[in-house]
């Protein structure tokens, strides 16, 4: 390895240990959420929606935590960890952006454009 | 519900240490269970699915981040390739008979478990590609990374980008038509296409997973496809799963792995390839 390459190492484990971090914090969020809404759902023995039913629109979701529904927190964990990688992608960008990796930066950019695109798709496909 | 709740965390746990391990999504390995093994409507195992399949990814990353092992330039280039396929899969989702599909996945699989058969015999030893690659030194894609198993740090070089880019965008086709990470796609793209190691071969893939799986998460998410009793349990059972798989995996031999690999692989593929033909066993 030529000592650029090295330097370019180097760079490269304190990005990914910044991204370790980000990543860490919203899955052990996303997972507390879970948990929190799965146990209030066994201990009460209700999910807070008909059978067969839970909330799937922001607006429903938001409503049933208001109401502390057992199934709407649980939901609203399982959507923090589908944001989890799409926030892996935010960070990215940052973290190129503070090594001066132009490239890496638009490369990243171009992800995260593609990843709002599908959720677009998602929301009104 | 308790039971269901916690025989569901099971499978998980269970999921998720193989699918680190393998380097495959837990989506892999929780579909056919769910709906072969607990004859759940395959809507909502697909739903389950996707959702096993981040797990899995962030999961094992932050095991995997801390080793080093992750080409992270690798995986954000190519991941353009596979959120573009996972984009227009989940679009083709509705237009193409799913049993083709099957079909076609399952042939791939079990060509790929032949193929790595064939490179088993082929070398003894794992090979590290030294030779420079004009396009992937331009994107700066060649790394290294520390072997534990034979305690040792590896420096490797990146060969044919645009063939492994291809495969990508068919592994993001897949992912979003099926609901799988299409692991065994990534691995394939990085190990045998543009000649990386196994292990970050397959650290590199359970980070891309994640991301991929995003982009049709949200589509089954919005369209009531992720079912909360279902793919709840089975994402915190996931997320322990991949963290102790990743740990075990550091302490194989590569060799080792793929052998455990070869076989799961061909009979994925043998499964979804029957199941095409409304084969299920």
């Amino acid at each position: 390895m030529t000592d650029e390459e090295k330097k370019r190492h180097a760079e490269m484990n304190e990005i990914e240990l910044v991204i370790g971090h980000v990543l860490r914090v919203g899955v052990i969020t996303a997972a507390i959420v879970i948990i929190l809404g799965l146990v209030l759902a066994l201990i009460t023995g209700k999910t807070g929606y008909p059978t067969d039913t839970f909330p799937t629109t922001f607006t429903t979701i938001f409503q049933g935590v208001l109401a502390f529904k057992p199934f709407a927190i649980t939901m609203l964990g399982l959507f923090l960890l589908i944001l989890t990688p799409v926030l892996r992608v935010v960070v990215s960008i940052y973290a190129f952006a503070k090594e001066n990796d132009q490239m890496y930066v638009w490369i990243t950019t171009l992800v995260l454009v593609i990843l709002l695109f599908a959720m677009w798709i998602g929301y009104h496909g | 519900m308790i039971n269901s709740i916690l025989l569901l965390a099971a499978v998980g746990l269970f999921a998720g240490i193989f699918g680190a391990i393998f380097g495959i999504g837990g989506g892999m390995i929780v579909t056919p269970v769910l709906t072969i093994g607990l004859g759940l409507d395959i809507k909502y195992a697909i739903g389950a699915s996707i959702i096993a399949v981040i797990a899995t990814s962030s999961g094992a990353s932050i095991a995997y981040l801390k080793d080093d092992m992750l080409n992270l330039r690798v995986a954000m280039f190519l991941e353009i390739a596979t959120t573009v396929g996972a984009i227009l899969g989940a679009v083709l989702t509705g237009v193409l008979p799913s049993k083709a599909l099957f079909v076609l996945f399952g042939m791939l699989l079990i060509f790929s478990s032949w193929n790595m058969v064939r490179k088993l015999r082929a070398s003894k030893d794992e090979e590290v590609n030294t030779k420079t690659d004009m396009l992937s030194n331009k994107l700066q894609l060649n790394s290294t990374y520390y072997d534990q198993a034979s305690k040792k740090q590896v420096d490797y070089k990146v060969a044919n980008v645009p063939g492994g880019f291809s495969m990508m965008f068919g592994a993001g086709l897949a992912s979003g038509l099926l609901g799988v990470g299409s692991g065994a796609f990534k691995v394939i793209a990085m190990d045998t296409i543009m000649k990386m190691p196994l292990k970050p071969s397959s650290a590199t893939s359970n980070l891309m997973m994640g991301v991929t799986a995003a982009a049709s998460a949200t589509v089954y998410f919005f369209n009531g496809s992720i079912k909360p009793e279902i793919a709840a349990p089975l994402a915190i059972g996931i997320l322990v799963g991949a963290t102790l798989g990743s740990r075990i995996m550091q302490h194989l031999q590569a060799k080792l792995l793929r052998k455990i690999f070869i076989p799961v692989l061909f009979l994925i593929g043998l499964q979804m390839f029957l199941k095409g033909f409304g084969v299920s066993f």
